[in-house]
């Protein structure tokens, strides 16, 4: 047994495909891993969730970054400018009696060949009752000043540039995010240069602050770009990747190693263990595996672990149960199995010790190719719309590229990056499991 | 093979007291259509009943399905006793409990006829030798060593440690069945079922293994049971011969007594089909029984042979079933030609 393993692993060698699938496969383990360490779970689901407002300053529907080594145009990523982590940006004038001036100047080069998405100024103050006035005005490279507007800032304040209509009457119409870094001459290309943003604020209290954050939105962000609820897609991209293999590994294993278990007490114990088995086998083949997951999806739970769950209870007593039984059947009449009973082995010993190990190497490969199928069918539950409620997955990615009209509104990135790492798993499994196939059965090794 | 010859028959043990007595031994089979109702009953093995002693080797001999095996493996708790007893020391086998059927089986070594079958292949050789030692209780592994060394030095495995890590694959057919009889040998046994121990085997081997478990009989004085369908090498090897019919045993003989006369029509023939390297042999004509071995299922009435018997008395053999005539006092026959000679 530990022979053929260990000789089995040095023919891999021999095998091109077994060494591909072997690197994809620990590529996405460790993948797994580093999602599992960097996201914890429950940050994972939080992120995911977008609570507390965490994608407030991410941009909406961005590409991937690593887009721009193709543009000729190059597109902006977001900029993010803050008082809070940078006191030098503010300056605070006391005027006596409470009052004082908290000005903040926000510096920033453009150079990229795109617009920005959006712009937005956060703004937040701490007060007792009199609220900070704030002031801003926009510079733009060749010295034109825009006035954005005035207000009275709150603890937690969203000035959106971009959605401010009075600034877009001022620009003449045009929308502000154009607007203000449109060349006048030609307001369809960016004036390139170094723009500030220039905020003039009043304190009316003792202790009273105001600090501010300016976001340029992007057109591009990250790895892999943002979705509808500006979620960074990364997230769901790498927590897609333990619950992919968790789901695929568990339900193949859990198909396949208790269904050879059945399958050898099936043979050994025969009359009506074997009976029992064989007639509810039958029973489970003809039962249809997607309509029953989709009614317990509607009407029970959409939980990832209930629906791996009815995988492998109805794939326990699958079609595996018959070849599991055909294999055993040749087995239980070897010699060295007569032998055993002769000197007095169990039945528990006979299975596990004797009849099993015998069994294993066709095991290996059938075990490894099954594992795509149930992460292919994870994400088929999860386009369906029947995928975990709390957990980023692959298929939930899909799921929302469909729903939000991904490729028709040019977001392909949303759909080729999951469906991508799709084929990557089912590939290096597919890869792995036909090599150590032709490994294990010797006379599929000439086809 | 000459060095096989033995003196026979001074020193068999008569006094001693039987290892192993078989009484009115029946196995059957049931045979059920649709998993659930029964169809009938194959009588593999009907009615069997004889002592083996220690030191002594009794060959069962009779062509394929005569039920030779499942005597061997109901002998070893493998099959169920239908009806009748076995005594192993004495002691009814169907009172045993769980301890003392470990003892029992301690007692007897099993070999198998096709020495690579008989070994699981993903054991290696110290695996398989331990294996019957772990269940048997054997568990001290000072113990556990020192027999693995005793058994592969009888059975002359040699550089021992040169083939504990291997696989059996890695052996050849004769270190196969000299394994085989390592693991018969681990839990010194005072008897072994040796079932067509050497019919795979070259011929060159063969003698070998013969003349090893010679012996580990003489050692240990064993009790064996050979069962074979090969009488060339049953008269160098047994002090009796049983010879098995349709699941009956129909002949039993002092190796000597049957070699010079068989009784019954069918052992007759059976000695008539042995091939002998005789140059006479090419003008002879052997007169070989026509027909198939009965049916098991439904055995024909009186005698089983009576369908293949030139001798057949009509009326007699065909209604009734022969009983044991012991013609001689080492030799009895199931047959009715005898009903008159005793």
């Amino acid at each position: 047994m530990k022979a053929t393993l260990s000789n089995a692993f040095h023919q891999m060698k021999r095998y091109p495909s077994a060494v591909v699938g072997s690197i994809i496969i620990l590529l996405l383990i460790f993948m797994a891993i580093y999602a599992m360490i960097a996201i914890p779970y429950g940050e994972a689901v939080r992120l995911w969730r977008g609570a507390d407002n965490v994608w407030v300053q991410t941009p909406r529907n961005a590409r991937p970054a690593w887009l721009n080594y193709f543009y000729q145009e190059k597109q902006p990523v977001t900029m993010r400018m803050t008082t809070e982590d940078n006191p030098d940006l503010k300056s605070i004038v006391d005027l006596g009696g409470g009052v004082a001036t908290s000005d903040f100047l926000f510096e920033f080069d453009y150079q990229y060949d795109g617009f920005p998405s959006e712009i937005s100024v956060f703004l937040n103050a701490t007060f007792a009752s009199a609220r900070p006035n704030v002031a801003m005005k926009w510079i733009a490279p060749d010295g034109r000043e825009i006035q954005l507007g005035e207000l009275a800032v709150r603890t937690n304040e969203n000035f959106s540039i971009s959605q401010d209509t009075r600034i877009q009457r001022r620009l003449g119409g045009a929308l502000p995010e154009k607007g203000l870094f449109a060349d006048p001459a030609d307001p369809n290309k960016v004036l390139k240069g170094t723009y500030q943003l220039v905020g003039e604020g009043l304190i009316f209290e003792e202790g009273s602050t105001v600090d501010a954050t300016l976001v340029v939105y992007g057109q591009l962000h990250g790895l892999a770009g943002t979705d509808h609820r500006r979620r960074d897609i990364t997230v769901a991209l790498l927590w897609g990747t333990p619950v992919a293999l968790s789901f695929g590994l568990v339900a193949a294993v859990g198909s396949s190693i208790v269904t050879m278990f059945l399958g050898a007490a099936s043979v050994w114990f025969g009359g009506w263990v074997d009976w029992l088995i064989r007639r509810i086998n039958e029973v489970v083949m003809i039962l249809p595996l997607l309509p029953i997951l989709i009614m317990v999806g509607l009407f029970y739970s959409r939980s990832i672990w209930v629906m791996l769950s009815v995988v492998i209870l109805l794939g326990i007593f699958g079609s595996g149960i018959l070849s599991y039984r055909s294999m055993f059947l040749q087995v239980k009449e070897s010699g060295y199995i007569d032998a055993a009973r002769a000197y007095g082995a169990g039945n528990g010993r006979i299975i596990v010790r004797y009849m099993i190990p015998k069994i294993i190497p066709t095991l290996i490969p059938g075990f490894v190719t099954q594992v795509p199928a149930f992460v292919f069918l994870e994400a088929t539950l999860a386009v369906l719309g029947l995928g975990d409620p709390v957990l980023p997955t692959w298929g939930k990615l899909l799921n929302d590229a469909q729903t939000n009209g991904a490729l028709f509104n040019g977001y392909f990135y949303w759909v080729l990056e999951p469906a991508f790492l799709l084929i990557l798993a089912g590939l290096g499994f597919a890869m792995l499991g036909f090599a150590l196939d032709r490994i294990f059965n010797p006379r599929l090794r000439g086809i | 093979m000459p060095s096989l010859a033995r003196t026979l028959p001074e020193e068999q043990p008569t006094q001693q007291k039987a290892v192993l007595r078989v009484e009115d031994l029946h196995t059957w089979f049931e045979v059920r259509r649709m998993g659930f109702f029964k169809a009938g009953d194959v009588r593999a093995l009907d009615g069997a009943s004889f002592e083996l002693y220690a030191g002594e080797t009794i060959s069962i001999v009779g062509e394929s399905g005569c039920g030779k095996s499942t005597l061997a493996k109901t002998i070893l708790g493998i099959n169920h006793i239908t009806k009748g007893s076995i005594f192993f020391d004495d002691e009814d086998l169907s009172t045993l409990d769980k301890e003392g059927w470990k003892r029992y089986r301690s007692n007897i070594g099993y070999i198998q006829q096709d020495p690579y079958g008989a070994l699981p292949p993903f054991m290696t050789v110290k695996r398989i030798l331990e294996e019957p030692m772990k269940i048997n209780g054997v568990r001290d592994k000072a113990e556990q060593t020192r027999r693995i060394r005793q058994v592969l030095e009888e059975v002359k495995l040699a550089p021992i440690e040169d083939f504990l890590p291997k696989f059996p694959h890695m052996l050849s057919g004769g270190q196969q069945q000299r394994l085989v009889i390592a693991r018969a040998m681990v839990l010194e046994p005072k008897m072994l079922i040796a079932d067509e121990p050497v019919s795979m085997l070259d011929a060159s081997v063969r003698v070998e293994i013969l003349q090893l478990l010679q012996a580990l009989q003489r050692r240990h004085n064993l009790a064996i049971l050979y069962i074979t369908h090969d009488l060339s090498t049953v008269r160098y090897f047994s002090e009796r011969i049983f010879a098995m019919y349709g699941g009956k045993i129909i002949e039993k003989s002092s190796t000597a007594a049957l070699l010079e006369q068989p009784l019954h029509p069918y052992t007759a023939a059976l000695f008539e089909a042995t091939s002998d390297p005789d140059a006479e042999n090419l003008k002879t004509f052997k007169d070989v029984p026509a027909g198939e071995p009965p049916s098991l299922m439904n055995p024909p009435p009186g005698c089983r042979f009576h369908p293949r018997c030139r001798k057949m008395i009509k009326g007699l053999c065909d209604v009734q079933i022969p009983p044991e005539f012991w013609v001689q006092e080492d030799h009895a026959a199931a047959c009715w030609l005898y009903k008159d000679e005793v």
